[in-house]
């Protein structure tokens, strides 16, 4: 599990919607989430941006199951 | 104190689509290469161009670089170097079938040559009709370049320092550039990377704007550290704006709301657009659409509670039209703007999105400043290519689509004239200076000491607003004057920065602390340059002065740092082999 600031960093992106969606989210909901779910959203930060953006704004659904409660909390705010 | 060295060929620094091309032209030598990347390269600013190529294939129907050309001179508002883009437009078919080699992913058409789609200025037979000259991939098109490049780096082993900031450019005594300085994020430990050729694909400082389309990373570090080594930066006063980004955000709503219906209306819920033009009202063109909207706002007319804003409104063309036609503007409404435009109006702001200026370089990449009476001496070792780099082939107004072959062009050009120069140059020019590193610890130095100083977010905040309000789309001379005062403060403050967090490891206020230093350069470089700037052209459009002034404005601006001042260079309207384009009225 990565730290904060290390994740911080990669929410740092090339599209300028996901800098927005992720720097709310670790704002508004990374503190309450359990260990698992820190870990899932550490390695959807792998995933391309335009992918990420897709199921952030509902257009797409993750082809993986599990990542599917981290999306739905960035589809939430 | 000194710092630790290591020795390459060639540092590149950037690893979105300009760095990857010049890695990659490099990784075909045995050179020695490192590219350093603040972000992984895929997830570079790049992947956000979804326009595509521009290239006469002439595939779908005839075309021709020379017709290419004359849109890109024209879309300049002769500005751009005619040799430069003469350059680019004839090898563009060129650098496109190379990418479609290295595995790009471009549409077809059934009888397999890579399909194309018109795209806005791009005509034939010197604007006599639209031609389809834009090679794209789907709408993801950035993203598949990104992606095409990275995996023929690493085919070719391209050496990848990512998560890497570079700090400052080291230059000798004769000026000659030495490499650079840089911060590993994981360690927090800063490294001099010397290197025989130098070259920044650092791209755009789009976030200077309040509002802006651009990533967070945009933060202007070639330029900031080009500008801080004595380097000049050319035509800073041109940034091309789109009307309508979400108000405080930057995110773009698609121009097809107002073709669908949609219209604007300002805080007294005046339909505006009618005033400025009668006919087209909110179909207008782009730049009489934000010259309005920046009245409005400098009138008062701005709505929400600073009056910053207006209000696109799309509620009367009804939920069903609005899910059919127009879809995911409602995401986007609701995620950037917290609002449902089914109910409710969505604030919107002319907004930020390509920075045509930058570090000025000639045709092969390498960086040129004014030298005993040279306009335009090569700086030995240092190159420049993608939206940091000023070539210029935009000029006042960039062709959209043309910034992807931009990087192609002069990347895969910057790349062959390093190979060259070093071949002839032979080995490491002799040794790092003795104070090499020094200017970048005494910067991390008082970073780390600072007491009592300015809150970087705060200083950024108000750059963003002064930008935005004094240099934004339309430009009032009051404003401008004004905002030459207030922009130089900020540059004041963000010399004076304190950051609470002093921790090694991925410590994101140090590196903000440092992006905000390059920011305020380029902030004060436009600014400062477009006050100067007496006429309208292309993007730089002045309430005051109407016209563009071929007799005393057909030059280039170069901004100085050290002094504050301006400089300019003469525009080069003689092409490479063909007859000069004579400016004229620029009528679309």
């Amino acid at each position: 599990m990565g730290d904060i600031d290390r994740i911080r960093w990669h929410c740092r992106r090339g599209l300028l919607e996901l800098d927005l969606i992720l720097a709310q989210f670790l704002e508004r909901h990374f503190e309450r989430l359990d260990r698992e779910q820190r870990e899932l959203f550490t390695e959807m930060l792998d995933e391309p941006d335009n992918d990420l953006l897709d199921w952030a704004l509902g257009r797409e659904e993750p082809p993986e199951p599990r990542y599917r409660p981290v999306v739905e909390l960035l589809r939430a705010d | 104190m000194s710092l630790p060295a290591r020795a390459f060929d060639a540092v590149i620094v950037g690893g979105g689509g300009s760095g990857l091309r010049t890695a990659l032209e490099l990784a075909r030598s045995d050179l020695k290469v490192a590219v350093l990347s603040k972000v992984f390269p895929t997830r570079s600013h790049t992947v956000a161009a979804q326009g595509g190529v521009a290239a006469s294939l002439g595939n779908v129907e005839e075309d021709h670089w020379h017709w290419h050309m004359y849109d890109t001179v024209k879309g300049s508002d002769y500005l751009g170097d005619q040799d430069a883009i003469e350059f680019m437009c004839r090898k563009a078919n060129e650098v496109v079938y190379e990418l479609e080699h290295f595995g790009m992913p471009f549409d077809r058409m059934p009888n397999g040559k890579i399909y194309q789609r018109p795209f806005g200025g791009q005509t034939r037979n010197y604007g006599e009709r639209m031609v389809p000259r834009s090679c794209a991939a789907a709408d993801r098109t950035g993203h598949a370049l990104l992606h095409t490049l990275y995996q023929a780096n690493l085919k070719a082993r391209t050496q990848f320092f990512v998560e890497w900031m570079a700090l400052d450019l080291i230059r000798d005594r004769d000026g000659t550039v030495l490499g650079v300085t840089a911060l590993e994020m994981e360690t927090g430990e800063v490294m001099i990377l010397q290197a025989r050729a130098t070259v920044f694909a650092t791209g755009g400082a789009g976030r200077i704007f309040a509002a802006s389309t651009n990533a967070f990373i945009n933060t202007g570090d070639g330029l900031g550290m080009a500008a801080r080594a004595g380097l000049p930066l050319e035509d800073m006063e041109f940034w091309q704006f789109h009307p309508t980004g979400v108000a405080g955000a930057g995110v773009l709503i698609t121009e097809g709301v107002r073709g669908e219906g949609g219209y604007l209306l300002n805080k007294q819920g005046e339909r505006f657009m009618e005033r400025y033009a009668p006919n087209a009202k909110d179909l207008a063109s782009r730049d009489v659409v934000s010259r309005a909207m920046a009245t409005e706002i400098k009138e008062g007319r701005g709505a929400g509670k600073d009056g910053d804003y207006i209000l696109l409104k799309l509620d009367h063309l009804g939920e069903e039209l609005i899910n059919k036609r127009l879809p995911g503007i409602r995401e986007i409404a609701r995620k950037f703007a917290n609002v449902d435009p089914v109910k409710d109006p969505i604030p919107v702001v002319p907004t930020c999105h390509y920075q045509m200026g930058g570090i000025p370089t000639n045709c092969h990449g390498q960086v040129v400043a004014p030298k005993n009476g040279d306009a335009e001496a090569v700086v030995p070792g240092f190159y420049a290519v993608g939206e940091c780099a000023c070539v210029s082939v935009h000029g006042a107004n960039r062709l959209g689509t043309n910034s992807l072959l931009d990087l192609l062009v002069f990347g895969k050009a910057a790349g062959e004239r390093v190979i060259r120069d070093l071949r002839e140059d032979g080995p490491m020019r002799g040794n790092l200076p003795k104070d090499a590193g020094e200017h970048t610890l005494a910067r991390l130095a008082r970073l780390d000491n600072q007491r009592n100083g300015e809150r970087v977010a705060e200083v950024g905040a108000d750059m963003r607003r002064i930008m935005q309000h004094h240099c934004g789309v339309f430009r009032f001379p009051d404003l401008l004057v004004e905002g030459v005062k207030k922009i130089r403060e900020v540059a004041g403050r963000a010399g004076r920065t304190e950051i609470k967090d002093k921790s090694r490891t991925f410590n994101t206020a140090r590196v903000e602390a440092l992006e905000l230093d390059n920011l305020v350069e380029t902030a004060v470089a436009s600014l400062v340059s477009a006050e100067a700037r007496k006429e309208s052209r292309g993007s730089h459009d002045r309430a005051d002065c109407h016209r563009r002034d071929d007799a005393n404005w057909l030059k280039h601006t170069l901004w100085y740092k050290e002094g504050d001042r301006l400089e300019y260079k003469p525009v080069h309207t003689k092409p490479l082999t063909v007859e000069s384009f004579e400016p004229k009225a620029r009528v679309y």
